[in-house]
Order: structure tokens, then sequence, then C-alpha cells
């Protein structure tokens, strides 16, 4: 099963606040086999959706070199459930940057429904954790891509935000390893 | 301009929210970490709460002077030096450092924070009236 709980980004304003979107889908096994017989979709995939889309908003910045974790969930109100077949969207807005972490505030709407309001704490991983990496660099980028983060991510400015160079690199480095791979001996 | 008091209802709201606390545990004497059961990232969520509700900035070196507390020149044996202890009080004149002085660990360092020296120390950045 793939950890992903948002299916693709709709704004992403670096550093400001950042949409996502999320399609429940009967066929997920979280909301088949949570509650058999009577399924939804479980309020902490919805918190977890939050945490993906406001921890790259945070994560970004830094081109994506701090690696945030969440740290708190500091308020979270569910208003009703989401079923199969729900859109779920979720907007989270940067509110306090801090040299070891951030706050973001957050709504997720089915339409124009308020099914959940959040306060959700990020850290960043620091001295303490030395040498542990998150994400493979190609594998975060190809990630961010099926996001399509890069495709609606723009600055404060409005220019699109670019793919760092140093993910750039891991997934050039990755085609390469690949290709020696399948370079038949002799 | 805030009073003394108003400080303090506004501290004590936003650490009830921050830390999930009853109104009544947050005491003046009370220590964030020992008392109010305070972790360090809950400090993240302290200071944006008293940064809206007091309308300040709060740099976090102010707070929490780690770069003292690493430092070899103020640091022996997991003991703040009298040099390091004197830096300390100029760096926060807001905390009561008397007893952490009569057993500087730096692993004490950590519980030194009260309510009372955090309303000092907003006191201080929105010049509280007596």
């Amino acid at each position: 099963m793939r950890w992903f709980w948002i299916d693709r980004f709709e704004e992403f304003v670096s550093g400001t606040y950042a949409v996502s979107v999320k399609t429940v889908s009967l066929g997920e096994e979280p909301v088949f086999d949570y509650s058999p017989g009577f399924t939804y979709y479980p309020a902490s995939l919805i918190v977890e959706g939050l945490a993906q889309t406001g921890g790259l908003l945070i994560a970004q910045p830094s081109d994506f070199k701090k690696r945030v974790v969440l740290a708190k969930i500091t308020k979270s109100k569910f208003h009703f459930e989401a079923y199969p077949g729900d859109v779920l969207r979720f907007r989270t807005e940067v509110v306090s940057m801090q040299d070891n972490g951030g706050i973001a505030t957050c709504t997720v709407h089915v339409g124009d429904r308020l099914l959940c309001e959040a306060d959700l704490t990020f850290a960043y991983l620091d001295d303490r954790f030395e040498g542990v990496q998150l994400f493979e660099p190609d594998t975060f980028c190809r990630t961010l891509r099926c996001l399509r983060l890069f495709e609606v991510g723009v600055d404060q400015q409005g220019n699109p935000i670019s793919i760092p160079q140093h993910m750039l690199d891991a997934e050039i480095a990755d085609v390469e390893r690949s290709r020696s791979r399948n370079v038949p001996a002799g | 301009m805030p009073n003394k008091d108003e400080v303090f209802e506004k501290v004590r709201e936003a650490l009830v929210d921050a830390l999930g606390v009853d109104d009544e545990e947050v005491t003046p004497d009370a220590t964030m970490v020992g008392d109010l059961g305070a972790e360090s990232i809950d400090f993240l969520d302290i200071v944006f709460k008293l940064e809206k509700a007091f309308d300040i900035q709060i740099p976090r070196d102010e707070l929490f002077p780690d770069d003292i507390l690493t430092n070899a020149e103020y640091v022996q044996d997991g003991k703040v030096t009298p040099e390091g202890l004197a830096k300390l009080k100029e760096r926060m004149p807001f905390a009561d450092l008397t007893k952490f002085e009569q057993d500087p660990l730096v692993q004490n360092f950590g519980n030194l924070l009260t309510v009372q020296d955090l309303c000092n120390y907003v006191g201080t950045k929105v010049g509280v009236q007596g």
C-alpha cells in the first residue's frame, strides 16, 4: 500500500498556502477494511492528507532539504464523515515559520461543506537525527511530480517554482544506475 | 499597555491551549517542562501563540539560549561555568536562575523556565505596567 493520502496539488504558493485534493475510493484498503459494513474514510487519514499537504508546503522553501515531520496536532475538529466517492479538498496555510519548524492552519471541504478544521505543528529533524533520510531524493522527486506540485507551484510573486537541482541530479543518477545495470556484460 | 494580570491571563490562555492543561495548573511557579509537561516541540506552538496574543516577535535565542549551552567556552564537564552563568543572566534577565546556579548542570536547564519567567519575558516585550 502506498502512503499517499492526497491525489494531487491544485494550488501551491511557496511559504503561504497549498490546496490539494483526494478522491475517496471504495477500492482503498483502509476504506473497505476500517469499518466493515459501514464504509467511511478514517479521520486519521484525513489528518495524514493535511500533514502531507502542509508538510510539503513547509519543506519547499528549503528546496525540500529540511526534513519535515508532523510533530503535533494542536487542534482537530471533524463535522461529518467522508464516504467513497467524496472529493476532499485540503487547504493548509502557513501561519508561523520558525527556525525549528512551522505551524499550519488547515481545513478540509467536501464541496462547500466544511468537514474538518485543524492546526498542525511541523518540526524539522535536527542534529540528533543526523544521517536519517526520510526519502530517497529521486523517489521523492518522482512523487512530487506525480502530485503535480511543480505544475501548479508558484513563488510569492506568482513565478513558477522549479525543481531543485539536487533532486534533478538524484533523478539523473538513478537513471544512470538503471542503465548501467541493463548493459549486457562483455 | 497591559498590566501584569492581563499578561498572566493571556500567557495562561496560550499555555492551556498549547499544552491541554487545566487553567488551575498554570500557576506562576509552575515549571513549563516538569509541571506542565511541555516538550520541546510545544515551545514552537507556545511561541506562536504568544506572538499572536501580544503582537510581538520572539526570536528563538532570546527564550532558549542554546548557543551558550552548547559553547565549550561556557560549559565544562556538563556544567555551565561561572562565565556561562553570567552570560545566561545577561541574556535572560527575565528568568530566575537562583535554583539553577546551585547545580548548573546543562541537563537541568531544560526545566528552568517557569510560567512567571515567561510572563516576565513577555512583559519586557510589551512594556508591562506594574
